[in-house]
């Protein structure tokens, strides 16, 4: 029925949304933080904006005794305390009318068979066509058993007609050979295709916006390239620590838990070429190409640092060591922070460093790509006007406060050649972000439409733990990592990892 | 923050909102258009500054409120200015224009539009008879008009047609996009087959009915009609016929809506009627030329008046009868006469143009 071209739609009418066919959403672990959060009140905010199916059905499964209207209760208060969109019963009526509850475990096959009826159900009172999307909201060690129980009672199965999608969450893996197992795991069940894996940065849209500054624009591609680019610095440092998140963290450390997939995805996107369209295959080649072009220099001690958080003084509270946090080892050798130097072996990037670092308890919450160019070749004043002047940068920042800042030098005011430093604040995000989507949602829809442009493919994966695991391994054979005050921008070493090359990190 | 200059001149106006900016550190520069509101001094220009500071969210813009008051009055031109908190994510301007110069708009508007930004007019209200030809609408590249606000809606959507130039636009189209949005999603699933026969039952003077069909008159090149509803708000009920049953979505309430399709369960949805604030959002995030409402306002008058095809409020199934096109237009006009009646205010405006409209 490829002939059909449905009368209704024209590309010119930019107005129509997207809503996505008739499907339903299975969510594997309701009960944790990330569902309340985020997932529920993403679906509420997406069936408030009309982008949702009409008859959308929405199951959880989990271990608690509930029943569809517990758990009804449950998604209902979740919507109301944490949706973007304002709350209307009718909305809300027509939501959940197509919420369902599947209460057993893992290892259950009654309970999965029970699902599979429910889903059956769905398909017959709710019209969702046998089209269902599987949320794997649980830690990776159950992705074998639940991914198993999906294929044994037929839930995997697809056909021309009908679509079965498996939505998983990062950690992917802990490092390549973990990595390829789980891929091995899910691609059994699941072809790639049919696999969505959330890194919810990709969904933001600032980070999609680094695309439409980069390619919609003449201004900056023609210095987007080692001519004229210094080095490029991506920062994402929280200011909280860790409490209550041991038994996730605990073993993991920083660059697992974001310089792998969060760091690594906003690179490939700041260095990759500009592809050919943007067609979801057009621009994932691109960021493989990228990612199989980097790798991080040796000597690892020189151009990685880590470090972890000792208690004492932060914004005006006294907060706990990670040692002091409850759940960690008391020798825990976790990092906190981490930074690494990668080199892109291309022709547009070739003796750029690109320096990546992560933390928690760092001195406010931020996250940004500075590219920094090189000083003007020539500066026809004297040596004392430029003193004060530093290095032009063009910062993207991608939260809080998104937007783009440029430094460029300026006159000072005054009878003397003097040039400093000025900042040009682009401010867009200021305001744009109320009205913008969440992550979750932008994400959720392009999974339920099928659309996988924003999220990282097996081979992504596998190639950003191919550049991180020789660090990783080097690391494990040290002790204890430096460590850096609260509040600080990290330990001594990460400081040193840049003025051995004449560079410095940029305050953000 | 709200700075009031009485009886003044735009240069002061401009001079001033450089002071605000000065002494109030900087405020963002990141304005993406201007947005002239053109209405008449009343207790309704505050509701329209309202939604334009909301909509500035999303599109963080300048607003420039004109509101015209009495033409006996001597010329004068009071300015208010608004920032921070009061303004959303704007800096609105409101020029009060009374006397002579309340039809000299244009000349207050040009010195205080930002530099090398689109410029967006807005009538909230009554709009001219002609938008691009207005001095207001000479500024723009978008006019953006409501003839559901007018007061006389079908007639002020037959101007629209008369006048229509690229640019324009009206929010009675902006209010359908959730309904064209399910309607169009209805249809990208099988079966795959061709429409046959549209119709389209609403509110005797909503636009957006008109419209509707309109657009399935321009997209569809089948038979299409438009009845009038005797209960509901706006629009109560479309049906698409095609040969293994219809599709239809009825809305009797203005809030859910219910979708019936050969061989699939009834699904609900809910489809309120949206307020002013989402369709002027809408509107901002497009700036060229509208080709699709373009297509549906000049296909308006292809449209067949019928009479309403099965009470809407009854089975939704039941599908319109094949309707007699444009021969139903007498017994038609009778068929309406009670429901006009029941709000007599509307009722005598009403009932000569929609005879016209066909």
């Amino acid at each position: 029925m490829s002939s059909w071209r449905n009368p209704l739609r024209d590309e010119r009418d930019k107005r129509l949304p997207r809503i996505a066919g008739p499907c339903g959403l299975v969510i594997f672990g309701v009960t944790g933080d990330l569902s309340r959060k985020k997932l529920m009140p993403a679906i509420y905010d997406l069936a408030n904006r009309g982008l949702l199916p009409p008859g959308f059905a929405l199951t959880g499964f989990a271990r608690r005794d509930w029943a569809n209207e517990d758990f009804g209760e449950v998604v209902h208060q979740a919507v109301k305390d944490h949706a973007r969109t304002p709350y209307r019963p009718e909305v809300w009526n027509q939501l959940s009318e197509g919420i369902r509850f599947v209460q057993g475990t893992f290892d259950d096959d009654n309970a999965f068979d029970n699902l599979a009826k429910t889903v059956r159900e769905l398909d017959e009172q709710r019209g969702t066509g046998g089209n269902h999307a599987f949320y794997l909201s649980i830690p990776p060690s159950a992705f074998p058993v639940v991914t198993k129980q999906l294929a044994r009672a037929g839930l995997a199965e697809q056909d021309a007609e009908q679509w079965r999608r498996v939505v998983i969450e990062k950690p992917f893996g802990h490092d390549l050979k973990s990595a390829k197992e789980l891929n091995n795991v899910v691609n059994d069940v699941f072809p790639e295709d049919s696999v969505f894996r959330i890194d919810h940065y990709l969904g933001k849209e600032t980070v999609q916006n680094i695309l439409a500054l980069r390619f919609a624009n003449q201004m900056f591609e023609p210095i987007w390239n080692a001519n004229y680019v210094d080095h490029v610095q991506i920062t994402m440092a929280e200011d909280i620590g860790l409490g209550g998140r041991a038994g996730y963290y605990d073993g993991i450390g920083a660059a697992r838990d974001v310089i792998q997939n969060h760091l690594l995805q906003l690179m490939a996107l700041t260095a990759m070429e500009e592809p050919v369209s943007f067609h979801p295959r057009a621009l994932r080649a691109e960021k493989i190409k990228v990612l199989s072009a980097a790798r991080v220099p040796t000597p690892y001690d020189e151009t990685c640092a880590r470090g972890q958080y000792v208690g004492g003084w932060q914004g005006g509270q006294k907060v706990p060591g990670l040692l002091e946090e409850g759940g960690f080892a008391k020798d825990s050798k976790t990092e906190t922070y981490a930074a690494i130097t990668l080199e892109i072996n291309t022709r547009r990037w070739a003796g750029v460093p690109f320096y990546l670092r992560h933390g928690k308890r760092l001195g406010r919450k931020v996250t940004e790509i500075a590219v920094v160019f090189k000083r003007a070749p020539h500066l026809p004043f004297d040596s004392t006007a430029t003193e004060e002047l530093g290095q032009n940068a063009l910062v993207i920042r991608v939260q809080p406060d998104e937007g783009v800042t440029m430094r460029f030098g300026s006159k000072v005011p005054g009878n003397a050649m003097e040039v400093r430093d000025v900042t040009m604040d682009f401010g867009y995000g200021h305001a744009f972000t109320e009205s913008s989507p969440e992550a979750y949602e932008r994400l959720i829809l392009d999974v339920l439409l099928g659309e996988p442009s924003l999220f990282p493919m097996n081979e992504e994966v596998e190639l950003s733990w191919e550049i991180l695991d020789p660090v990783l391994y080097n690391w494990a054979k040290q002790g204890m990592p430096e460590s850096y005050a609260p509040g600080s921008w990290g330990p001594p070493s990460a400081d040193q990892m840049l003025t051995r090359t004449g560079r410095h990190w940029r305050r953000p | 923050m709200i700075i009031d200059l009485p009886s003044t001149t735009t240069a002061q106006v401009n001079s001033k909102l450089v002071e605000v900016r000065e002494t109030g550190g900087a405020v963002a520069l990141g304005r993406v258009l201007t947005l002239v509101i053109v209405t008449d001094d009343s207790a309704k220009t505050e509701d329209a500054i309202q939604a334009a500071n909301e909509a500035s969210r999303e599109h963080p813009c300048r607003v420039i409120v004109l509101a015209r008051g009495a033409r006996k009055a001597a010329a004068r031109l009071d300015a208010q200015i608004r920032v921070g908190g009061d303004a959303g994510a704007s800096d609105v301007i409101v020029l009060r224009l009374y006397g002579p110069l309340a039809d000299q708009a244009a000349s207050c508007v040009v010195p205080l539009l930002l530099p090398d930004a689109p410029v967006v007019a807005w009538w909230p209200s009554e709009a001219p008879e002609v938008p691009a030809e207005d001095a207001i609408g000479q500024l723009a590249t978008r006019r953006i008009t409501d003839s559901a606000a007018e007061k006389n809606p079908i007639k002020a959507l037959e101007a629209r047609r008369k006048s229509y130039v690229d640019g324009d636009t009206d929010l009675a189209w902006t209010r359908l996009t959730n309904w064209r949005a399910q309607l169009a999603s209805a249809l990208d699933l099988p079966p795959y087959e061709k429409v046959t026969q549209a119709a389209v039952v609403g509110e005797a003077d909503s636009p957006s009915s008109e419209l509707l069909a309109g657009w399935f008159a321009s997209r569809l090149n089948v038979p299409v009609s438009r009845a009038k509803a005797t209960t509901g708000e706006g629009i109560v009920q479309v049906t698409l016929t095609r040969r293994s049953g219809a599709v239809d979505l009825l809305r009797p309430d203005g809030k859910t809506g219910t979708l019936t399709q050969p061989g699939q369960p009834d699904r609900r949805i809910a489809l309120q009627r949206r307020s002013v604030k989402d369709c002027l959002a809408e509107e901002l995030r497009r700036l060229d030329p509208d080709e699709i409402y373009e297509a549906a306002l000049k296909a308006v008058p292809k449209v067949a008046k019928g009479r309403p095809g099965g009470a809407p409020a009854a089975k939704p199934a039941a599908k319109p009868a094949a309707k007699p096109a444009a021969k139903a237009k007498v017994p038609e006009a009778k068929e309406a006469a009670p429901a006009a009646e029941a709000k007599p205010k509307r009722a005598a405006a009403k009932k000569a143009p929609a005879k016209a409209d066909s």
